[in-house]
């Protein structure tokens, strides 16, 4: 499996969309860095791009790259190593790149201009969003057939996470304005992964105002490191369910 | 030489009038209350260092009290320690514990009622239910004290140093840890507070009420369970303050209710919940104040008029300025916000478009909170666009036409 997911990952590391991407990543944070004459106003704006453009990419490009490696995975099916760890190691492979690709991008400049909590946390967002979103991207292509099919799932789960989903939650708070919401406001923002990603940057970048809240919930949730650890906690499970049942499917396939 | 000599004699003669008298083991006195029977007016009473239990010791001619190695003075949970009643009357150099508690009474390690020129300086206060209590008095010092509350509600704990109808006062250099309210001032006029330290107290850091012409500089408001509070008062002045860290749904870093004719200038507002709440305030001018990584650096309700904030630095806060209307009555003008966005096409370091500091969220959330949960989401920032472009839930005149486009150095 280890031998699988690094021919996978130099394969990947080679290709010139994930070297873009890298350089695309360090273009914007150095310059977001180098304009703002204050440091963490720029990643401010930083944790905008960590939350919409690294969701997408993970997304597209391990959706593309799995229906480009079909070959490959159709060669791999006829060696005596079973389809879950074939997955598996593709999985990994795509993930730890788009992961690479994201610390050699960002990364460096957060540790060059802003080594804090904050930039340690934005960090830590984004390598966990790329696990994730990789994640959901292969169950999207399990499940579809055809390449053309299995980007447009990818791409609308993106559009839900990062657009659609927060005007629901939106309309929704304001529907039942009248009615204790703490818990639901919680229970909502965990079903979904850049929601959980931007509560977490929250907790470090906005804690007078998120302590402002009234209600024991959130002040336990705010006030101690519960929110953290749950936050990180749920984006693992986020993490690790779609690629389950990724796998399972898989098994059964009809290929 | 006659003459040089008559006055020496004379000059020594006052010095002999004037007395010391010494308590503790093996000295002239074993108790206090006895050497202060015994003293005469301008006498120094000397204690020594050890341990003494003390029922309310009551002062009314002038003294000077002084402890020697911190005599430890305890009030067996149930006394006042000293009253002080009278004129030139000094305490210093004492540790104070276990001062009576009571819900009918304000008991106090030390009060002072009816007094002028009381000097309380250089004392410890370690668990008083009232540190020092300050009643009907003028001209009188409270100095470099150190007061230490230990009890854990608002109900069972009086304030480090509490101040009712007194003028002319100098509170300073003192600092104040988990009493209800660090410093209390009620109908005290004509007064400064300088220097002081207040942390960790339950209720508010400095808690001013009805008191005009006062002044506070250089003090450090941290901690406190609802930061500092200065309602219903006229001219007061805040320099150079520091309110750092009050969090909390009702924590400010300043809180000014009914205030007018007033100063603040100088102040450093550090990580608050809400750096200013303004309510029913009047004529106030900010100006040179720092607002960093505050939730809210101001909250200005309708109810405010005439207010300025002038030249002040807005950095790194979630909201700058938040309100709950749409009539505007005050002037915001020359700051310099980081959210700023304009342009300076002439270069004279101040923007060419007016800037708004309060976001349509602010006043989102203003209406439902909940919706703090949404804060920086991809939504969110659209929709704070759209406002942009056509504003229609924030007041279109609350804005700073003149924006600075660098950060003052304060």
């Amino acid at each position: 499996m280890l031998k699988l997911s690094r021919y996978v990952l130099h394969d990947i590391l080679r290709s010139k969309v994930v070297i873009a991407y890298t350089l695309f990543l360090l273009a914007v944070a150095v310059t977001l860095f180098r304009m703002e004459d204050n440091t963490s106003k720029a990643v401010m704006s930083l944790t905008n791009i960590v939350l919409i453009v690294v969701p997408l990419v993970s997304m597209v490009f391990a959706t593309i790259h799995y229906y480009n490696s079909y070959e490959f995975i159709e060669l791999m099916l006829s060696q005596p190593v079973s389809r879950s760890r074939i997955l598996m190691s593709e999985y990994f492979g795509t993930a730890f790149s788009m992961a690479t690709a994201f610390l050699a991008g960002v990364g460096i400049p957060v540790l060059l201009f802003q080594p804090d909590a904050v930039g340690m946390a934005l960090l830590l967002t984004g390598v966990l969003l790329t696990f994730i979103f990789t994640s959901l991207a292969f169950l999207a292509s399990v499940l579809a057939r055809d390449k053309a099919r299995g980007i447009g799932i990818a791409l609308m789960l993106w559009f839900y996470f990062a657009l659609i989903y927060d005007g629901l939650v939106l309309s929704i708070l304001f529907a039942f304005s009248d009615y204790p919401l703490e818990s639901l406001t919680l229970a909502l923002s965990s079903l979904n992964p850049v929601d959980l990603g931007r509560i977490f940057l929250m907790l470090k970048m906005d804690i007078s105002a998120l302590m402002g809240y009234t209600g024991a919930t959130y002040k336990d949730f705010f006030g101690s490191s519960v929110g953290a650890l749950y936050t990180i906690g749920i984006m693992v499970v986020w993490a690790i369910i779609p690629m389950l049942l990724a796998v399972r499917v898989f098994k059964k396939k009809d290929l | 030489m006659k003459v040089l000599l008559t006055i020496l004699f004379f000059a020594l003669g006052i010095q002999a009038q004037s007395r010391t008298l010494t308590v503790g083991k093996g000295q002239q006195y074993a108790i206090i209350r006895q050497a202060v029977a015994a003293a005469a007016a301008g006498d120094t009473v000397l204690v020594k260092n050890g341990l003494y239990y003390i029922n309310n010791i009551v002062v009314t001619k002038p003294l000077t009290i002084i402890g020697e190695g911190w005599p430890l003075l305890h009030g067996d949970d149930k006394y006042e320690i000293f009253t002080l009643s009278g004129d030139r009357i000094t305490v210093k150099g004492f540790q104070f514990t276990n001062s009576g508690y009571s819900a009918m009474n304000d008991y106090a390690a030390i009060k002072v009622i009816d007094a002028t020129n009381v000097t309380i300086e250089g004392n410890r206060f370690f668990k008083t239910y009232f540190g020092v209590h300050v009643a009907n008095t003028r001209h009188s010092t409270v100095r470099g004290n150190y007061f230490f509350g230990l009890t854990k509600t608002e109900n069972t704990t009086g304030n480090g140093i509490h101040l009712w109808k007194c003028n002319n006062m100098l509170v300073e250099g003192n600092e104040v840890h988990g009493h209800r309210d660090g410093i209390y001032f009620e109908f005290v006029s004509h007064s400064l507070i300088r220097k002081n330290k207040s942390e960790g107290n339950l209720r508010y850091g400095l808690h001013f009420m009805f008191s005009n012409d006062d002044t506070y500089i250089s003090n450090t408001f941290q901690n406190n369970g609802a930061g500092v509070a200065v309602m219903y008062s006229k001219k007061v002045t805040m320099l150079h303050n520091r309110f750092i860290n009050n969090w909390g749904p009702a924590a400010y870093g300043l809180l000014l209710k009914d205030i007018n004719d007033s100063r603040i200038e100088g102040n450093r507002f550090f990580k608050n919940t809400v750096g200013i709440l303004m309510e029913g305030t009047s004529r106030i001018q900010a100006t040179s104040n720092s607002f960093e990584e505050n939730g809210w650096a101001a909250k200005v309700s309708a109810s405010c008029m005439d207010n300025a904030f002038n030249r002040n630095n807005f950095h790194r806060n979630t909201f700058d300025i938040s309100t709950n209307g749409s009539l505007v009555l005050n002037d915001f003008n020359q700051n310099y916000w980081d959210k700023y966005e304009g342009y300076d096409r002439n270069r004279d370091g101040v923007g060419d478009v007016p800037y708004h500091p309060v976001s349509m969220y602010a006043a989102i959330i203003e209406t439902n909170p909940n919706a703090l949960m949404l804060l920086r989401s991809f939504m969110v920032a659209l929709l704070e666009k759209a406002e942009k472009a056509l504003p229609s839930l924030t007041p279109e005149n609350l804005r700073d036409e003149r924006p600075l486009l660098k950060a003052l150095k304060l």
